[in-house]
């Protein structure tokens, strides 16, 4: 009776679902509430509470909902980094008889979790919060195109990164690989709560990131200032609308896939099943039709930010803008065309799979030719090496080492010996950190002063760089050579005692890369002592060139007070050129926005339902989806959406900007 | 630096002992030198502008001016362009020239496949966390090795129980996915004698780390008494010693076994190896006719307690057209395996 009560209550929670018997889960679990407990009450301490409600939680100012997706990005980082430095101290270890100190559940949950998070909640938040704080910026708008949206989209991402995190306390993460792959991912192997922690984590992050790319698009197709015709954009922005366009079409896939997986699961259908007709080679073609786009929504945005740093620090427009921007929709439209790569060993007939491999290879052509732009930005340039210059520099070294491995990958017969081995483990971490990673660090230090009006320290951003790029090299050019020894992925333990050398060296990696992300993170603290030293007054620390340099650091909520016209590709620049004046008077009253808790209660409840049907607690999921229909019909009753600022407040505003833009140029 | 770390070591995929192995490893050979026509002086160009054009040096030109030119833009486009089309032209030809399912041409560069030679039959099942090989044509079976007469083209049938894993031998042609009820082909030849280790390449759970197989490389001699000694010395592997070895199981030490039920591997990929289990061939072909015949009759599942075909669903189909008579399309399967006939072998 009591039994069937708790059952009822509790569904499948109870208190073995808490680590008590795992002695390093625990200790984070300590760690963690303490940590929690210490920032709760600093927060209550320092009456911070209202603030953050008003200012950020509820904001629908792109701008804060920007820097709130960097920050849930920084934090992710530090969790997925963990992960990955405790997995190569286990490879380390972990030779002969020696089993290492993690055993395969623990060992199986941690490679998971680790790309899980670092796509979904490291990546994604880095270049979605960065493209949501610039973009609008760099177009001369002074929101997105659906400003509560953009809200709803990050909480539900966080709801996502909750429910993840969740995961590491109460029940376990997924043992299956970061997607999961059926059949594995099935109930008959996969019993356990991980599966279900992975899917609804992603579903509910999923829905967020698709509507803030339907956000992004429109934003990018109706909202541009006046004169900035489609081959007068940014490059930024050019690839934060190809990235956003990808991202529409891809996420549904990917939505469907564990939709399809979930009614497995829950509801006992067989549509990648072993049993009664089930395809599981269906799963994989869904996950890779998202996955393969995927990596070109992270990159495209990262080549967007190379291409405005070296214009910036070389002192020249970019090489070849026109080649630039037709290279980026080439790449966007070809990323659709190489999913099946990822499977070539799969008995595919050999011209599929000449097919899939050509065409992967062809994305070379277009990425080369950015290589080459960006090498012609520099010839004849006057290039001053601040840190974000810095990073494109070892970007450019770094990430053609993992477009060639990767276009040997591509290669079908080659794809044999190398696929799922080592090798190809150090390939996507090649593209990814030299690319994606190296991408996003120079972008966050470029930024930062628009965002918060001081530079990031230099020092520490140095220590950071040189952190993150030798520890690349030194982590993973042994993991190369050991997958070239045949060596294959996901192992948590070798016999052979000859390869362990190259193990510890990807440890100490490891460790370099440690310092990185620390000094990225002393950048922020001495960057913040030293704000005044470092202060940004004029708006345009970098004698930058797109618009955003033209208003104050950080900008005004309504970003422009007099909507700019664009007469020119690098519209700042040429503003500057022609001796542009801000304009002191004749403001009009902004049409803003208005704050709104809707998207976090929305998020909150989205938790609920996720953790409620993990734990198969359907009284509780019922109540939530009540909740969630209930809140968002209300919330379409809600008319008061929108306020002006009234034409005085503009002028005082205006008139605390220190200098007058433009005046000295 | 790199040569010497390179020299220590055994990277068994650049130095192989199958003839399908070098020749994947001579395409990477080839494919990385193309690429490296460009990739090194792009390195070369990134370091050398960034150094020139930096903006303590006294003895550059800048033009901040210098954003186009047709003539370099060409160039920039047709350098890559240049090399993909050698690549994709390599590609399309290696691709079906190394199709894992073609049958060998030749045992090694310049020795073509003696007249008469017909290939050794291997078939590959992978279990919960083990290799299982069968020999049919010899009768023997093992677990967690596999040895192989150097310089005799080898035939690999290739399926797995319940999971995906791939067949990983990267000395003797690298990877190929080992599928539940699909069965998947490799052709290759082992070149030297010797061992060395094959693995699965996609994790499959618990014991993926030691789901590992010895490969051994023997001569014609040596595989002869390999296989004599498997079959004096080994067990048969019978319905109870198969059923008993799906059961999942980490670090499985190697087994011999002297004999083997013909069709074993057939009915594993059609799900039927267990006893009660009917097959798929024959319930897809039962679902197909009922299909056409009984629109909306329920077919009967692989849930069927008793493992006959549920009576009430399977007579009429059953009935209504000779075995003989099948329409080879219903299954990709082995055409060996005709509806009823695996029941029949075992009654």
């Amino acid at each position: 009776m009591t039994d069937t009560l708790a059952k009822t209550v509790f569904g499948r929670l109870s208190w073995e679902s808490l680590p008590f018997h795992e002695p390093i889960l625990l200790g984070t679990f300590i760690v963690v509430v303490l940590l929690g407990l210490g920032v709760v009450g600093a927060v209550t301490r320092f009456g911070l509470w209202g603030y953050l409600w008003k200012e950020w939680f509820t904001s629908v100012d792109h701008k804060k909902i920007g820097i709130m997706y960097i920050i849930l990005g920084i934090i992710m980082l530090l969790r997925g980094f963990a992960d990955a430095l405790m997995m190569r101290l286990q490879q380390a270890i972990a030779f002969g008889s020696n089993p290492g100190y993690l055993p395969p559940s623990h060992y199986d949950q941690i490679f998971t979790a680790h790309g899980t998070i670092m796509i979904f909640f490291v990546a994604i938040p880095l270049v979605v919060g960065l493209i949501n704080f610039v973009m609008p910026l760099q177009i001369g708008a002074r929101d997105v195109a659906f400003p509560f949206l953009n809200n709803l989209s990050f909480w539900l991402t966080v709801s996502g990164a909750v429910l993840t995190m969740i995961s590491l306390f109460v029940g376990e993460f997924a043992r299956t690989g970061w997607l999961s792959y059926a059949p594995l991912a099935e109930l008959a192997y996969s019993p356990d709560t991980g599966v279900d922690y992975y899917l609804w984590s992603l579903q509910i992050a999923g829905v967020g990131t698709t509507l803030s790319a339907i956000n992004m698009v429109a934003t990018i197709v109706k909202m541009r200032a006046p004169g900035m015709t489609m081959m007068k954009m940014p490059v930024f922005t050019w690839t934060a609308l190809c990235s956003n366009v990808l991202a529409i079409a891809i996420f549904p896939a990917l939505t469907a896939a564990f939709f399809l997986l979930m009614l497995d699961r829950y509801v006992g259908t067989h549509f990648f099943t072993n049993e009664l007709g089930g395809a599981p080679m269906m799963y994989w073609n869904m996950v890779w039709i998202w996955g393969h786009p995927e990596v070109y929504v992270l990159i495209l945005p990262a080549f967007g930010i190379y291409s405005e740093i070296t214009s910036t620090f070389t002192g020249k427009r970019l090489f070849g803008y026109n080649s630039m921007v037709y290279a980026t929709v080439v790449i966007t439209i070809l990323s659709y065309l190489v999913w099946l790569h990822h499977f070539f060993t799969m008995g595919a007939g050999p011209s599929v799979n000449s097919f899939f491999g050509i065409a992967t290879m062809v994305i070379a052509i277009p990425t080369g030719a950015k290589v080459f732009n960006w090498l012609f930005t520099m010839y004849k340039g006057d290039i001053r090496y601040d840190v974000p210059m810095m990073w494109v520099v070892a970007f450019m070294i770094t990430f053609v080492v993992g477009g060639m491995t990767g276009v040997l990958l591509a290669i079908p017969p080659a794809d044999f010996v190398l696929h799922n081995s080592l090798f190809l483990v150090a390939h996507f971490h090649n593209t990814i950190i030299g690319g994606v990673v190296f991408g996003l660090f120079a972008g966050m230090v470029y930024w930062f002063p628009k965002a918060f009006g001081f530079k990031l320290d230099p020092w520490w951003g140095k220590v950071g760089f040189w952190g993150w790029v030798i520890g690349y090299w030194l982590a993973w050019t042994p993991i190369y050579i050991v997958g070239l020894m045949g060596n294959t992925r996901r192992v948590n333990h070798f016999d052979d005692p000859s390869i362990q050398p190259y193990f510890i060296v990807a440890l100490i990696g490891a460790v370099v890369i440690l310092i990185g992300v620390l000094g990225f993170v002393m950048s922020i603290v001495m960057g913040f002592v030293k704000r005044k030293q470092l202060a940004d007054t004029t708006g345009d620390p970098w004698n930058g060139r797109t618009l955003e340099w033209s208003t104050s650091s950080p900008p005004p909520a309504y970003n422009f007070a007099v909507t700019p016209v664009v007469h020119d590709l690098d519209a700042w620049h040429d503003m500057k050129t022609r001796g542009y004046r801000r304009p002191a008077s004749g403001f009009k009253p902004i049409h803003m926005p208005k704050n709104t808790a809707a998207g976090i209660i929305l998020a909150g409840l989205a938790t609920v339902l996720g953790f409620a049907m993990i734990w198969y607690i359907w009284w509780l999921a019922a109540l939530a989806f009540a909740g969630l229909l209930v809140t968002a019909i209300g919330h379409t009753f809600n008319f008061k959406r929108d306020y002006y600022i009234p034409q005085d407040e503009v002028a005082r505003t205006e008139a605390k900007r220190p200098l007058p833009l433009g005046a000295g140029a | 630096m790199l040569p010497m770390l390179l020299g220590g070591c055994d990277m068994v995929v650049m130095n192989p002992t199958g003839d399908i192995a070098m020749q994947q490893r001579n395409l990477i050979l080839l494919s990385l030198g193309l690429m490296l026509l460009i990739i090194i002086p792009v390195i070369a160009l990134t370091v050398a502008f960034a150094w020139k054009y930096r903006r303590g040096n006294p003895n550059k030109d800048y033009d901040p001016e210098f954003h186009h030119s047709t003539t370099l833009e060409l160039v920039i486009w047709a350098c890559p362009l240049a090399i993909i089309t050698i690549l994709g032209a390599v590609t399309w030809a290696s691709t079906h020239q190394l199709d894992p399912f073609r049958p060998l041409e030749r045992i090694a560069p310049g020795k073509p496949i003696p007249a008469g030679t017909k290939p050794l039959n291997v078939q590959v099942v992978a279990m919960d966390w083990k290799w299982l090989f069968i020999y049919p044509d010899l009768g023997v079976a093992t677990v967690n090795e596999l040895a192989l007469p150097v310089d005799v083209p080898v035939r690999f049938s290739i399926t797995s129980t319940d999971q995906f894993n791939t067949f990983s031998a990267p000395t003797l042609a690298g990877m190929i996915y080992a599928m539940p009820t699909m069965r998947s082909e490799l052709n290759a030849v082992l070149n030297k004698t010797g061992d060395s280790w094959g693995y699965s390449g996609n994790y499959t759970g618990a014991g993926y780390s030691d789901m590992r197989f010895k490969l051994r490389g023997v001569t014609k001699a040596g595989f002869d008494s390999w296989i004599a000694e498997a079959k004096a010395k080994g067990t048969p592997l019978s319905t109870e010693t198969y059923v008993a070895l799906t059961k999942p199981t980490t670090k499985a030490p190697v087994v011999r076994y002297s004999s083997v039920q013909p069709g074993l591997f057939d009915r594993i990929v059609n799900a039927c190896a267990e006893p009660g289990k009917p097959c798929m061939i024959d319930v897809m072909r039962r679902d197909m006719l009922a299909g056409k015949m009984h629109m909306g009759e329920r077919p009967a599942t692989c849930d069927d307690k008793d493992g006959k075909l549920a009576p009430k669903a399977a007579p009429k189909a059953a009935k209504a057209e000779p075995a003989a008579a099948r329409d080879p399309r219903i299954s990709a399967t082995d055409t060996l395996l005709l509806p009823g006939a695996v029941r029949a072998e075992r009654a």
